[in-house]
């Protein structure tokens, strides 16, 4: 029984300039599934990542040919409004970002950016997104403290909430535990599993353990192009390429 | 395999050449690096005396005017006696004038150059005109005051016509300010809140902005007080030689504290008995200045403090 497409691109190609970042990439995202993209520095998984949301658009000297399509209409399309988009699509950072305001704000900023005016459906949202990014307990008594005295590993859970609270339907992660220690990194995982009965989430990672613990489907980036792309155990186990191989053996990159 | 140049440096004794023995030992280094750090801690010092020396100069010669009378009378016996209030209201008057013009459209040509704007031919030829503006002589400015809003525009010698003067001249260190401080706001802060869904214009805002304000508000603070300290821009646009009154309206002629110090010191007829009266000025002014620029630091961070 197969899950529909959530996301798919198409013949996708992406430029810096004169430079290609992104060959030819043809990859789908299946509803409710955690993909994993991997890949050596520079390979090109982060670009893709931020063309799935077209972030990328803040580059002023790229370009974009091909098409990404979110639940079959493409989000390059000329009639599309990129800002309706990204709320639809949410992102979560290498790095945790709080915006330097309180817990709370930082988390009903989304949804003040986008009209919600409630203050109880703001307080409400507020809580479901802190429950949902397991950190209500940690912080239900000092939410209009400023985000910025909290750890890494909360901040980076609080910057999970922030993305949630607009109700998006992907989840992108950009590296999201790369800066934090073993047990937070552990945490942001198990919360990945939560979060993955409801999104469908497109994970960037260096570490291989990590992609093997966290997703269905697993796509290796090498020099621009998709290399292989498969189911995780598939991939981590028996890959039918021999960069990929050594990649995720660890003999390169 | 071993190449003839790897069989040279490693010699006949093995891994210790020697070439560590000769050339400068570590006393010498030692040595150069004391001689150099003391002339750069003099470069440092000369600064710190300068400002000792202004002061003292200063404190030494005017405290004696300073007197409750000095702060809150208007000059009489021909400027030879009396106080300083029309001067202090003035300046006042024209430094609070030229924030108001100059913070609102330095702030958004920055906000618009450093956020907003693609970098063309157009921004370059913006930004070409404001590092220009920047080195202008104060007394072109003054003219230009004259010229433009004095004379085209009808202001006459008034307070709005200085403020707005003072404030052109400002506008480059805000808007240098304010790039500045938009610079340092990280760009993870923007694809934030643009990832939640947030335009452009809500993302600078409501989070570029707030995050900037410190760095912003301190720049325009300390550009005005550097500006509130000009002769030239003012003497043509808005200062007069003696008027005992308080400005009433901003179409209104005052006196202001720099031109006050220059006229007592170079166009009376008793130079030498309003020394005194001249430094007690040049004090009030020097510590109108120093207020405002404590003022500015105080507020940012007070400011910085809070949003940690």
């Amino acid at each position: 029984m197969e899950k529909k497409w959530k996301m798919q691109a198409k013949g996708l190609n992406f430029y810096y300039g004169n430079f290609q970042a992104l060959y030819d990439i043809e990859l789908g995202f299946r509803e409710r599934d955690v993909t994993a993209l991997i890949g050596p520095s520079g390979c090109g998984k982060s670009t893709f990542l931020r063309c799935l949301n077209r972030m990328n658009d803040l580059i002023p000297i790229s370009r974009v040919e091909g098409e990404v399509l979110l639940d079959d209409k493409n989000i390059y399309a000329p009639s599309v409004d990129v800002v309706r988009i990204r709320r639809r699509i949410g992102m979560v950072f290498q790095k945790p970002n709080p915006f330097p305001k309180t817990i709370f704000e930082n988390v009903a900023y989304g949804l003040r950016v986008n009209g919600v005016r409630d203050k109880n459906i703001i307080a409400g949202q507020v809580e479901k997104s802190l429950r949902q990014a397991a950190l209500w307990e940690e912080v239900k008594d000092r939410l209009h403290e400023s985000a910025l005295g909290m750890s890494g590993g909360q901040q980076q859970r609080l910057c999970i909430a922030r993305a949630l609270a607009v109700e998006p339907e992907v989840l992108l992660m950009d590296e999201p535990a790369s800066a934090l220690d073993p047990l937070a990194t552990q945490k942001i995982e198990e919360l990945i599993h939560e979060l993955k009965r409801f999104y469908s989430i497109i994970i960037v990672t260096h570490n291989m353990q990590q992609a093997a613990r966290v997703s269905d489907t697993t796509a290796f980036f090498y020099m621009g192009r998709i290399i292989e792309v498969g189911e995780t155990d598939t991939i981590f186990t028996n890959p039918k390429n021999r960069q990929t191989e050594e990649y995720i053996t660890g003999r390169f990159g | 395999m071993k190449d003839s140049s790897e069989e040279s440096l490693s010699g006949e004794n093995g891994r210790i050449t020697g070439i560590f023995d000769k050339g400068a030992g570590l006393n010498v280094r030692r040595r150069i690096q004391t001689l150099w750090f003391t002339l750069f801690r003099g470069a440092a010092l000369v600064n710190g005396f300068a400002l000792g020396l202004i002061l003292f100069f200063m404190l030494s010669r005017g405290w004696q005017a300073i007197s409750w009378e000095f702060l809150t009378q208007p000059p009489r016996d021909s400027m030879t006696a009396g106080g300083i209030l029309p001067c202090i209201i003035g300046t006042l008057g024209l430094a609070l004038g030229a924030i108001a013009v100059a913070l609102p459209i330095g702030v958004a040509s920055a906000v618009y150059l450093n956020e907003y704007a693609s970098s063309g031919k157009i921004t370059r030829i913006i930004r070409l005109g404001i590092s220009n503006l920047a080195g202008v002589p104060s007394v072109v400015f003054g003219l230009f005051g004259l010229a433009f809003f004095c004379i085209i525009l009808g202001m006459g010698v008034s307070l709005a016509a200085g403020a707005l003067t003072l404030g052109a001249m400002t506008l480059p260190v805000i808007i240098g300010a304010t790039e500045e401080a938009l610079k340092s706001v990280p760009d993870t802060y923007r694809e934030a809140s643009l990832g939640l869904g947030a335009t452009r214009w809500q993302t600078i805002w409501r989070v570029v902005l707030p995050s900037a304000l410190p760095g912003i508000l301190t720049g325009a603070i300390l550009g005005i007080s550097r500006a509130a300290g000009e002769t030239a821009p003012i003497m043509f646009t808005a200062a007069v030689f003696f008027t005992p009154k308080i400005p009433s309206s901003i179409m209104d002629e005052v006196m202001a504290l720099p031109y006050h110090i220059y006229v007592l010191a170079t166009a009376g007829t008793s130079i030498e008995q309003t020394r005194p009266l001249q430094y007690g000025t040049a004090l009030v002014l020097i510590a109108l200045v120093l207020g405002m620029n404590l003022v500015a630091i105080i507020y940012r961070s007070k400011l910085r403090k809070k949003m940690r």
